[in-house]
C-alpha cells in the first residue's frame, strides 16, 4: 500500500504545501525535510502557524535563492494530532524517504521526542527540539542526535527569576514566587531549575500543579489569593493558558505579576482570553511581528507568488508563525554549514546534517543578512552544548500585540547545565551508552 | 474560615458550570436510553458556531439564533442518520456510535469555523464583586454567578416545559416506555428528534457560558469529562440530579483540591496538587458503592 | 464447498473438545502462524515492523484484554490504557530493581501487578453496573494515571516521571532490530491469545458469559458472582498490562504517563466494538481496522485531493481525516453492529456452499 502510493504520495505532499498543482522541481539535488507536526487536535492551532511558518520559510528559500547553492528544499508532512503513537508511526514512515537526505526533524512534541530519542540516534537523524523535549539532551557526549536548540526549560525558568529580580532591585531574598505548572513532563520539567534558584536567591517558592486539561482553576487561584506572592511563574499549555489569566482576573490578580513560560506567550493563548490578558507578560526566544525584514519579505515573495502554507495569512508575524520561521532558518543555517564541509551544492544526510548542527555558530551578521535581526538570539553550539544560547526575552501583551519588555536574558549557565549533565549521566548509565569524549570531536 | 467559604462558593459555582454540560446527557439519555459521549463535541460545535457567525458579521443575538438553528438541524441530522438506523441495537453499540459522532464533530465544526482559538465577549466581566470583596474579602465572581442564573432559568425552562407542555408530557411517556408510548400513538421518531434538538439547546447554552469563560477552542469537548462525574453522582436520568450533582462534584473538588494535597505531602513528601482530574471520579465512585443508581436515578429492578 | 465439515467425523472426546474442531479451521491456523512468523519476517519492511505490525499486535493483545472483560464477562471499561500504564511501570520497575531478572519474567510480573491493580478498581462492578461502572472505571484511568506521575520512585525520580525502558535482553542476546522485536511481541501474543481461547471455552469463560447475559439469572444457577466478576477484572487486566509493557519495552521505548491517555483507552474500545464484541478473532480485526484506518486516510486523502485537484489546505486535509474517521465508525455500527467477527462468520457459512448455492 505504501510503497505503491510513494510516487504520488511525494506529488501530493508537495501540491498540497502549495496549495495547487505540483510543479516540477528540476534541481539535480533535494534537501528533504521529514515534517513531523499536527494540525489538529487539542494544540491544532498551535501547529497551523509553527508549521505554516516552518513551510513558507523552506518555500522562500526555494523561490528567493533556488534552494541552497542550487539544493532545493523538499518535504513531506504527516500528521501526529500530538499523539505520541502516531508520531513514531510518522517517523517510522518518513524514515526511509530521510534515508538520502535529511533536514533536523521537529515534531513539536515533548511527548513524541522522548520517544524518538533513541530511534533517531540509531538511524542516524537528527532531532531539534526548540523549545521542548528532553532538556538534558544539551550534553551532546550522551545525545549526538537531540539538539534542544536555542534554550530549555530549566534555563528559560532561571532567565524568567534573573528578570523578576532585576525588576525587585537585585535581590530576591524573602519574596514569594508561586511556579504554577501543568502537571505533565512538561510542567515539571523547570522545576528542578525553580528549586536550584529557590535556594540561591533565598526566595519562597510555592509549586501549584494544575490537571490535564486545566480549564478549571478556581481552587488553585483562591491558594495563590491566599498566598499572596509578588510573583507567579506560570508553566501552561493549551487551554490552561486562557483559564490561568481568566482566573487571575476572577480573584483580581494583577496580570503584570505573571510571567508565563514560551508555550504560554503567543496570540493564540492571549486573545481568547480577552481582557483579562492585558499587562501579562511571557518569556519567548524569538519575538512577533512583521517588523522583522525577513518575516515583511517572506509575506511578499512567498505569498506573493502564491505559494503561502496559511489558510489564514493573518497568522503572518504572530509568535509562533516566527517562531516556526525561526526553527527554519536554523534548519537552513545548519544545511548551508553541513554543505560548506560535505560540498557544495548536495544534499546532506541525517549525519552530515548532525554535524552541521553541532557546528552552528549564527551571530548577529549573519541574522543581519537574512534579515532576522533581533527574531532570535545569536547561536553557537558544540558537543557539550547542545543548547547553544540559553537566552530569552521577556514580552509583555499590551491588548493588541506583544511588546518586548527586556532584552536577551541568559539563565544562569553555572547552575543550571551542571544538572543537565548529571541527568544526562544517569540516562547513559541505564542505557548502557559510553558518552563520547567531546574534547575530540571537531 | 473565611477562606473555607470563599473555596466552597467558587466551587458550588464552578459546579454549576458543570451542571450545564451534564443537563445535556442527562436530556438525551432520559429520553432515548442513549449515552451520548458527543456532548462535549456538540459543546465545542455550538460555541464554534456563535463565535463563526460573529466573525462573519453577524451581531451576538443573530450568531445565537443561527447557532441554534445549526444544532437544531444537526441534531435532526443524528437522529435520521445514525440513531433511527441503530434502534433495537444493545446500548453500548449506540454509545459507540456517539463516540464516532464526537469524531465527526471535531473534525467538521473546526473544518467549517476554523481551530483557532477565540474569545467570546457576552458583555459579562469576570471580575470578583467589589463590595463583597470589601466587607467580607471574599472572591465572588460576577460571570460565575451570571452562569449560576443562566442554569436556573435553563432548568426551570426545562422543567415547565417536560410538565406542562403535550411534547414534553409525550417525552416523559417515551422515557418512561418506548413501546407502551408507540403502542398509544406518540410518535416516537418525531419525539426522539424534538430530545436531540433540545439537547444542542442545552449544548449551545453550556458553549457560551464555557467558551466566555474560557475562549472558544478545542477544549471545549474536555467539559464532557467534568460532567461525567456529576451524570453518575445525580442518576442519568434526572435534572435535579444534574444540578445537586454539579454542585456536590464542584464543591468538594475544590476543597479537595485546597486540603487534600498538604495532608498527602505530611504523609509521603513530594507535591500531590493537581487531583481534580480523577478526585470527582473516585468521589462519584464510592457514593455508587452506597446508592448504586445515583442521587435520583430511577431504581433498577431486574426481572429474571 | 471449500469450507465444510461433513466426513470429519470425532471419534472420541479429545477430538470432540479440540480448540479448532474444524480441519480446514487447523490448516488455516497453520498457514497464517507460518506466514507470521517465517513469511513477514523475509518481507516486510523496517516501517511495517515497527511503525504497523509491533503496535497492531500489541494493541490486539490490549483489545484481547478487554474483550474478556467487556465481550465475555460483560463489564464495560473505560480504563484499559490505565492499566497498560501500570504493565509498563511495574515491567520497567521489576526489571530496574531486580538485578538479573530476564525480561519475559519482567513482563509477567508488569502483568501480575496490573491483575492486582485491576482487581481493586473491579470491586465496585460488583455493586455498579452498565455505563454507571463505565464511568466508575474512568476513575482508574484518571487515577492510575495521576498515582505515575505524582510517586516519583515509580519513574526511578525522573523529574519529568518518563521513564526509558531497558535493553531487551533474551538469553543473553540483546534484541534491536524491528524484526526480532516482531517474533519477540508476536510469540508472547500467540501464546496469550491460545490460552484466551482456551479459556473463554471453559467453565470460567461460561461462567463469565452467563454473567454478561443476565446477572441475576447466573447466580441463581449457582454461579457465584464475585469471584468470576473479579476474575474477568484480573485477566483483563493481565492482559492489558503485558500489551503496556510491550507497549514500553518493543514499541516506543520510553514512554510517560500521560501518553496513556482516556484517548487510547477509547481506542482500545473501539477495536473490539468494530471487531466484534465477545470474540477472539474480532480483537485482531479490530486492531488491524482501527491502527490502519487512520494511516490509510492519511495516505489516501492528499493522494484523492490531488486527483481531483482540491485546493485543500494541510489543515482541512487533517480535519477531514478526523471526520472521515468517525462517519466511517458510525457507518460501521449501522452496517454490521456486531462487527467485522460478524461478517468474518458469515463469509465462512457462504463459503461452506461457495460455489454451488443452492
Amino acid at each position: 500500500m505504501i510503497k505503491k502510493f510513494k510516487p504520488a504520495l511525494a506529488a501530493a505532499a508537495v501540491s498540497l504545501a502549495l496549495f495547487a498543482q505540483a510543479q516540477p522541481v528540476f534541481a539535480a539535488e533535494e534537501q528533504f525535510f521529514p515534517v513531523i507536526g499536527y494540525r489538529v487536535g487539542p494544540y491544532g492551532a498551535n501547529g497551523q502557524s509553527f508549521y505554516g511558518g516552518f513551510i513558507d520559510y523552506l518555500n522562500y528559500v526555494n523561490l528567493k535563492e533556488k534552494g541552497v547553492n542550487g539544493v532545493m528544499m523538499t518535504w513531506e508532512e504527516c500528521e501526529t494530532e500530538y499523539n505520541n503513537a502516531k508520531g513514531v508511526e510518522c517517523y517510522e514512515r518518513l524514515k526511509g524517504k530521510a534515508a538520502k537526505s535529511a533536514g533536523p526533524i521537529h515534531n513539536m512534541s515533548t511527548g513524541i521526542s522522548y520517544a524518538l530519542i533513541d530511534k533517531s540516534a540509531q538511524d542516524k537523524l537528527p532531532m531539534a527540539m526548540m523549545g521542548y523535549g528532553r532538556t538534558d539532551a544539551v550534553d551532546g557526549s550522551v545525545f549526538p542526535y537531540a539538539f534542544p536548540l536555542v534554550t530549555t526549560y530549566q534555563m528559560q525558568a532561571s532567565a524568567i527569576v534573573k528578570f523578576i529580580k532585576d525588576k525587585e532591585g537585585g535581590n530576591l531574598a524573602g519574596k514569594k514566587i508561586v511556579y504554577l505548572y501543568h502537571d505533565s513532563a512538561y510542567g515539571k520539567e523547570a522545576i528542578i531549575a525553580m528549586e536550584a534558584e529557590a535556594a540561591l536567591n533565598k526566595f519562597t517558592l510555592v509549586q501549584i500543579p494544575v490537571a490535564h486539561p486545566g480549564n478549571e482553576q478556581g481552587a488553585q487561584w483562591l491558594k495563590i489569593r491566599q498566598e499572596k506572592p509578588d510573583f507567579v511563574v506560570f508553566w501552561g499549555w493549551g487551554v490552561m493558558n486562557q483559564t490561568a489569566l481568566k482566573a487571575a482576573q476572577k480573584v483580581g490578580f494583577p496580570r503584570e505579576k505573571m510571567i508565563g513560560s514560551w508555550w504560554t506567550g503567543s496570540e493564540e493563548d492571549v486573545i481568547p482570553a480577552g481582557d483579562a490578558a492585558k499587562g501579562y507578560m511571557a518569556a519567548t526566544w524569538n519575538v512577533a511581528g512583521k517588523q522583522v525584514p525577513l518575516i515583511a519579505d517572506i509575506e511578499k515573495v512567498v505569498y506573493g507568488a502564491g505559494k503561502g502554507n496559511l489558510q489564514d495569512k493573518a497568522k503572518i508575524g504572530t509568535i509562533l508563525y516566527n517562531r516556526g520561521v525561526s526553527a527554519a532558518v536554523l534548519s537552513v543555517e545548519a544545511i548551508r554549514k553541513g554543505q560548506e564541509k560535505y560540498g557544495k551544492g548536495k544534499a546532506l544526510t541525517g549525519e552530515q546534517t548532525r554535524w552541521a548542527l553541532e557546528n552552528l555558530n549564527i551571530t548577529e551578521a549573519r541574522l543581519k543578512a537574512i534579515g532576522a535581526t533581533d527574531l532570535l538570539p545569536e547561536i553557537k553550539t558544540s558537543c557539550d552544548n547542545h543548547e547553544g544560547s540559553g537566552k530569552v526575552k521577556i514580552q509583555q501583551w499590551d491588548g493588541a500585540k506583544w511588546v518586548p519588555v527586556s532584552g536577551w536574558i541568559e539563565g544562569n549557565k553555572g547552575l543550571i547545565h551542571p544538572l543537565f549533565q548529571a541527568s544526562a549521566k544517569q540516562y547513559a548509565k541505564e542505557k548502557g551508552i559510553t558518552p563520547r569524549d567531546c574534547s575530540k570531536e571537531k | 474560615m473565611n477562606f473555607f467559604f470563599e473555596v466552597l462558593i467558587g466551587g458550588l459555582l464552578s459546579g454549576v458550570m458543570y451542571a450545564l454540560v451534564a443537563l445535556g446527557f442527562v436530556m438525551i439519555y432520559k429520553a432515548s436510553g442513549v449515552f451520548n459521549f458527543a456532548q462535549g463535541a456538540m459543546v465545542y460545535m455550538a460555541a464554534l458556531s456563535v463565535v463563526g457567525c460573529i466573525e462573519k458579521g453577524a451581531p451576538l443575538w443573530l450568531a445565537i439564533i443561527l447557532a441554534f438553528g445549526i444544532m437544531t438541524l444537526f441534531g435532526i441530522a443524528t437522529e435520521k442518520f445514525v440513531l433511527r438506523k441503530l434502534v433495537n441495537q444493545p446500548p453500548i453499540a449506540l454509545f459507540m456510535a456517539t463516540i464516532g459522532l464526537a469524531f465527526f464533530i471535531e473534525g467538521l465544526a473546526p473544518m467549517i469555523f476554523g481551530s483557532d482559538p477565540r474569545a467570546l465577549e457576552l458583555g459579562i466581566v469576570d471580575e470578583p464583586i467589589e463590595s463583597v470583596l470589601e466587607n467580607f474579602n471574599m472572591v465572588i465572581s460576577k460571570f460565575d454567578l451570571v452562569a449560576a442564573g443562566v442554569a436556573a432559568v435553563l432548568v426551570t425552562v426545562l422543567a415547565l416545559f417536560f410538565q406542562y407542555t403535550r411534547v414534553g408530557r409525550a417525552l416523559r411517556a417515551v422515557a418512561d416506555d418506548h413501546q407502551a408510548a408507540l403502542s398509544i400513538g406518540i410518535p416516537l421518531q418525531h419525539i426522539w428528534a424534538i430530545v436531540w434538538g433540545v439537547a444542542g439547546f442545552v449544548a449551545l447554552v453550556a458553549g457560551m457560558m464555557w467558551g466566555a469563560r474560557n475562549g472558544v477552542q478545542f477544549a471545549l469537548t474536555f467539559t464532557a469529562l467534568k460532567a461525567l462525574p456529576v451524570l453518575i453522582l445525580g442518576g442519568f436520568t434526572s435534572v435535579p440530579g444534574a444540578i445537586v450533582g454539579g454542585l456536590i462534584i464542584g464543591a468538594s473538588e475544590k476543597l479537595a483540591e485546597i486540603y487534600i494535597p498538604p495532608v498527602m505531602q505530611d504523609l509521603f513528601g513530594g507535591n500531590f496538587g493537581g487531583i481534580e482530574g480523577w478526585f470527582p471520579y473516585v468521589l462519584a465512585l464510592l457514593f455508587l458503592l452506597v446508592r448504586p443508581e445515583g442521587l435520583f436515578g430511577e431504581k433498577h429492578i431486574d426481572r429474571v | 464447498m471449500l469450507y465444510r465439515e461433513a466426513g470429519q467425523f470425532k471419534t472420541n472426546y479429545a477430538a470432540d473438545q479440540q480448540v479448532f474442531p474444524i480441519r480446514q479451521d487447523r490448516i488455516g491456523i497453520i498457514v497464517l502462524l507460518a506466514v507470521a512468523f517465517l513469511g513477514v519476517p523475509m518481507f516486510a519492511s523496517a516501517y511495517w515492523f515497527s511503525a504497523i505490525l509491533i503496535p497492531f499486535l500489541i494493541f490486539a493483545l490490549a483489545a484481547l484484554g478487554l474483550n474478556i472483560l467487556t465481550g465475555y464477562a460483560g463489564q464495560l471499561s473505560l480504563g484499559s490504557a490505565a492499566f497498560m500504564a501500570v504493565g509498563a511501570y511495574a515491567a520497567y520497575n521489576f526489571q530496574l530493581r531486580i538485578e538479573g531478572i530476564p525480561i519475559i519474567v519482567s513482563f509477567i510480573c508488569g502483568g501480575l501487578t496490573a491483575a492486582g491493580v485491576g482487581i481493586l478498581f473491579g470491586l465496585p462492578s460488583l455493586r455498579i453496573k452498565g455505563f454507571y461502572l463505565a464511568v466508575a472505571t474512568l476513575a482508574a484511568q484518571f487515577f492510575i494515571v495521576w498515582c505515575l506521575t505524582k510517586f516519583p520512585w515509580l519513574s526511578n525520580n525522573s523529574s519529568s516521571g518518563v521513564i526509558s525502558t531497558q535493553q531487551l535482553i533474551i538469553f543473553g542476546h540483546e534484541l534491536t532490530t524491528p524484526v526480532e522485536k516482531y517474533l519477540l511481541v508476536l510469540s508472547i501474543v500467540v501464546v496469550m491469545a491460545m490460552a484466551a481461547k482456551n479459556l473463554v471455552r471453559s467453565s470460567t469463560g461460561r461462567a463469565w458469559m452467563a454473567v454478561r447475559d443476565m446477572d441475576v439469572a447466573a447466580s441463581v444457577i449457582g454461579i457465584k458472582l464475585m469471584p468470576t466478576k473479579l476474575l474477568a477484572f484480573a485477566i483483563s487486566s493481565f492482559y492489558c498490562g503485558v500489551a503496556g509493557a510491550l507497549y514500553a519495552f518493543c514499541y516506543l521505548g520510553s514512554v510517560e504517563p500521560d501518553g496513556f491517555s482516556l484517548d487510547m483507552s477509547f481506542r482500545i474500545l473501539f477495536m473490539i466494538i468494530i471487531g466484534g464484541v465477545g470474540s477472539i478473532m474480532g480483537s485482531f480485526l479490530g486492531a488491524a481496522f482501527i491502527l490502519l484506518l487512520p494511516i490509510f486516510l492519511d495516505v489516501a486523502l492528499p493522494f484523492f485531493a490531488e486527483l481531483f485537484g482540491l485546493p485543500f489546505s494541510s489543515a482541512t486535509v487533517s480535519h477531514i481525516q478526523i471526520l472521515v474517521f468517525g462517519a466511517l465508525i458510525m457507518f460501521f455500527l449501522i452496517v454490521e453492529p456486531h462487527g467485522l467477527a460478524r461478517l468474518w462468520q458469515i463469509a465462512k457459512e457462504k463459503l461452506r456452499l461457495w460455489p454451488f448455492p443452492h
